[in-house]
């Protein structure tokens, strides 16, 4: 139920931004991974047309920043949801029981981790800590984080986003 | 900035301003804290309400701040509020609801409002509670005390104070052999003496040199340096600029985890001030000496923590490690001697230069000198951020600065160290934190993180979940622990299934001592250590799992048993048409039974009944 599939729709001006940041990187040692930083940051993920992009830019071979994209977990190679819920599974909350917490709302969205649900509402990340392990068990969706999750807790982070 | 006369004014001058002088006659200032867990907590709308109260009374003498980090994550968000000639007051829990009380009760009737406050019959401090009796703050000596936002209160404090002091009264000798004195050994988990470091890479060879800092924080439940970051960047930007002098590098790097946006946001906020004030860039304080300072992302990979992978990734590469010696100090980054060390570690050097080696060495045990930061998470009450002299007790950590454990369940184990650690049992409760005690007992320091455990965790499961770690994150490039870790966890898992056999208990220990004498970096190295000292302190647990394939704390799902209670049961039915396998029976109004054969143990029965009537045994 991935929407993985789903053709690039990288627009004009998302290049031209991509190519302004490649020429404020160029001739400076070691910069590709924040090249990739920020590309993710303007398109969401790094397809490998971007990759293509930045590859010809930085006149990096393409094979090697395809290594180092699949390399870190931080670069994602598919688009993520509207929702990016991500559960914490650091120590911390695991021993406070996020691993319950995961699993309920797999069975919830019927996605695994790294999936996107079909109509590109939610997708699923497990994170290692964020942080805020005194809050532990912590999840987020976007920007917005919920500590001392429950299972019972859910219906109402859910139905937030379920508009 | 030119002189140390112009620092000293600006620090005086900054006092008066933001009501931080101690002996000051009036001026309010209020602190909200406002670290990654401040703000998860709900602090911004506390902020921006006391904000918008103070100037609606037009309270011109009152200060609102933001600070970093205070400590006591349990209790955020958190207000505290500094009036002259007194103990602050700290309010917990807040909202934006309480602001105006205390606006009008406290700051302008002057009676602070006991039943927000941390005291529990009356208004009080944080500094009167157990939490910070046996603390004592060297590295976090600022955080949740100024803006992190505001270079000016970091001078206020003596901020760049050690710089100057470095730059004009002492030589790159006298530097190098302060650090030595003080016996600060690396505070990102390996202990390596400091001073020595610093030396090695002062001696070596080379035309241009580096100084890194690790702020990667892999150790999933660790936040001390995340901490450090953002309620006191200027700490690690200053001891960087005396690392520079010190080892006679220009440049600095630091590598910061993508996954801390508000460190990095001030970070670069922190970076920009000190340019402005030419703390750094070229000739600073007039005296000849150039550095500047740099961020590096990483990009959520636990193996950039370790140094030769660390700097591999700043070069731009997958960050692989590769084997040592070389060392960074001989041979870093772009092939240059590189000095790297973890953010708590920086965090203490201007302390050091200040009040001199002796100081310092005055805290803690023989050989481990100063504090530690620890994060204190898991099953403990007051979770948060402590900073303890070394050869403090585990005891102590736990019963009095933690609080114990919650809803009066019994200690079990805490760890350390991480994925790379071990677990210290409820027996050893009484091991003295320090690096050498730690390390005979088979955990380690670490880099802070603490996790306490309780009876409902299993220690077989937590193995299961660092191995499950280190398998995730092994970078693949030498075969005992690409290929070694997925057998470790292979054979836990079949442990925690319930297939597992006793000849498996040895076969784990084995393997994991092959893995230990033959892995390339740290990691590797390192990974096995969860199941070692596992198996040393909790076999029983494991043999329970193997033998009589019970989970003793409940936690292993194959191993559960889900039993109706027939004292309990009223014979709803309930459970049986939830049951997605059918594997529950009966008669109605009289108690049913669960056929275990058929039982895949999803426990959706048990959160039916409701009654209380299922068990998991
Ligand atoms: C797998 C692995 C992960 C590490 N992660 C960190 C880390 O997150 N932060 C850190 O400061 N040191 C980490 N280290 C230790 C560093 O390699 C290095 O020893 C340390 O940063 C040196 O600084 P110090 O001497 O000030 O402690 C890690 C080591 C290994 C082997
Ligand atoms: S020990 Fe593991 S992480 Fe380290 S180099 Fe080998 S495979 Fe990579
Ligand atoms: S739901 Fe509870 S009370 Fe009802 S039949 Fe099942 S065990 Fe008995
Ligand atoms: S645990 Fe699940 S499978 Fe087993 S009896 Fe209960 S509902 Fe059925
Ligand atoms: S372990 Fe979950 S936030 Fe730290
Ligand atoms: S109070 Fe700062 S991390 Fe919790």
């Amino acid at each position: 139920m991935s929407i993985a599939t789903i053709p690039f729709k990288g627009t004009k001006e998302q290049e031209e931004k991509l190519r302004e940041v490649i020429k404020k990187h160029t001739g400076e040692n070691g910069a590709v991974i924040p090249v990739l930083h920020e590309a993710q940051d303007i398109y969401g993920y790094l397809p490998i047309e971007v990759q293509k992009i930045i590859s010809e830019g930085l006149n990096v071979p393409l094979a090697e920043i395809y290594g180092i994209v699949t390399f870190y977990t931080q670069f994602s190679l598919y688009p993520k949801g509207e929702y990016e819920v991500s559960v914490c599974l650091g120590t911390a909350c695991y021993v406070k029981g996020s691993g319950t917490i995961i699993e309920k709302i797999k069975e919830r969205l019927g996605i695994d981790v790294g999936q996107c649900t079909a109509d590109g509402k939610f997708s699923l990340n497990a994170t290692r800590c964020i942080g805020a392990c005194g809050l532990a068990p912590v999840m987020t969706v976007n920007d917005a984080v919920f500590g001392q999750v429950t299972p019972a807790d859910l219906d109402d982070i859910f139905a937030k986003y379920q508009a | 900035m030119k002189s140390l006369a112009e620092l000293q004014a600006l620090r005086d001058c900054t006092l008066d301003k933001l009501n931080l002088r101690k002996d000051r006659k009036e001026g309010i200032r209020i602190v909200v804290g406002m670290a990654t867990c401040g703000i998860a907590a709900g602090a911004r709308p506390v902020l921006e309400a006391l904000e918008r109260e103070v100037k609606a009374q037009k309270l011109d003498n009152v200060m609102v701040m933001q600070t970093g980090c205070i400590g006591m994550c349990r209790l955020e968000p958190i207000v505290e509020v500094y009036e002259p000639g007194k103990e602050k007051i700290t309010y917990v829990h807040m909202t934006a609801d309480k602001v105006s009380k205390i606006v009008s009760e406290h700051i302008i009737n002057g009676r602070p409002v006991a039943e927000y406050s941390v005291g529990t019959d009356k208004a009080q401090s944080v500094n009167d509670t157990v939490f910070y009796a046996k603390q004592k703050r060297v590295a976090l000596r600022n955080c949740g005390v100024i803006n992190p936002e505001n270079i000016d209160e970091y001078i206020a404090f003596d901020g760049y104070q050690a710089l100057a002091k470095a730059l004009t009264e002492m030589s790159r000798e006298d530097v190098i052999q302060t650090v030595k004195d003080s016996g600060l050994r690396g505070r990102g988990g390996g202990g390596f003496p400091t001073g020595m470091k610093w030396d090695f890479t002062y001696k070596a060879v080379g035309d241009k040199k580096y100084v890194c800092c690790n702020a990667d924080e892999g150790d999933p439940g660790a936040f001390m340096d995340r901490s450090v970051l953002e309620g006191d960047p200027h700490a690690v930007i200053e001891a960087m600029a005396i690392a520079g002098y010190a080892v006679g590098a220009d440049q600095g790097y630091i590598y910061i985890r993508a996954e801390y946006p508000i460190a990095v946001e001030r970070l670069k906020i922190a970076i920009g001030q000190a340019r402005e004030y030419g703390l750094l860039g070229k000739d600073i304080f007039g005296t000849g000496f150039n550095f500047d300072l740099d961020i590096r992302l990483g990009a959520g990979a636990f193996v950039c923590g370790e140094e030769t992978a660390l700097l591999t990734s700043i070069e731009g590469n997958r960050g692989e490690p590769r084997p040592r010696p070389p060392f960074p100090a001989v041979k870093g980054l772009w092939g240059k001697p590189t000095l790297l060390n973890n953010v708590e570690t920086y965090a203490n050097i201007a302390q050091i230069i200040l009040n001199g080696a002796d100081w310092f060495a005055s805290m803690g045990t023989e050989k481990s000198k100063g504090t530690k930061v620890f994060a204190l998470g898991g099953k403990i009450n007051n979770t948060g951020l402590v900073e303890i002299p070394m050869g403090t007790t585990l005891r102590e950590i736990i019963e009095e600065i933690g609080g114990g454990i919650p809803n009066g369940k019994k200690f079990k184990a805490a760890q350390t160290g991480g994925p790379s650690g071990g677990c210290i049992p409820a027996s050893l409760i009484d091991t003295p934190i320090d690096y050498d005690s730690l390390m005979a007992i088979g955990s380690m320091m670490g880099s802070g993180g603490l996790i306490v455990m309780d009876e409902d965790n299993c220690m077989v499961d937590i193995a299961k979940f660092f191995l499950e770690f280190t398998v995730d994150e092994s970078c693949g490039k030498c075969s005992p622990c690409r290929i070694g870790t997925k057998r470790l966890l292979e054979i836990l898992t079949k442990i925690t299934d319930g297939k597992g056999t006793m000849e498996d208990l040895d076969k784990l220990e084995n393997l994991c001592y092959a893995i230990k004498s033959s892995a390339l970096c740290g990691l590797g190295q390192t990974a096995p250590n969860p199941v070692l000292s596992t198996l040393r302190y909790f076999r029983d647990e494991y043999e329970a799992h193997v033998k009589d394939k019970k989970c003793p704390a409940h936690v292993c799902k194959a191993l559960a048993q889900y039993k109706i209670n027939p004292e309990k049961c009223k014979g709803c039915s309930l459970c049986a048409r939830q049951c997605p396998v059918n594997a529950i029976s009966g008669e109605i109004k009289s108690p049913f039974v669960i056929d275990q054969d058929k039982c895949i143990k999803c426990g959706a029965c048990q959160s039916t009944c409701k009654f209380g009537a299922i068990d998991k045994e």
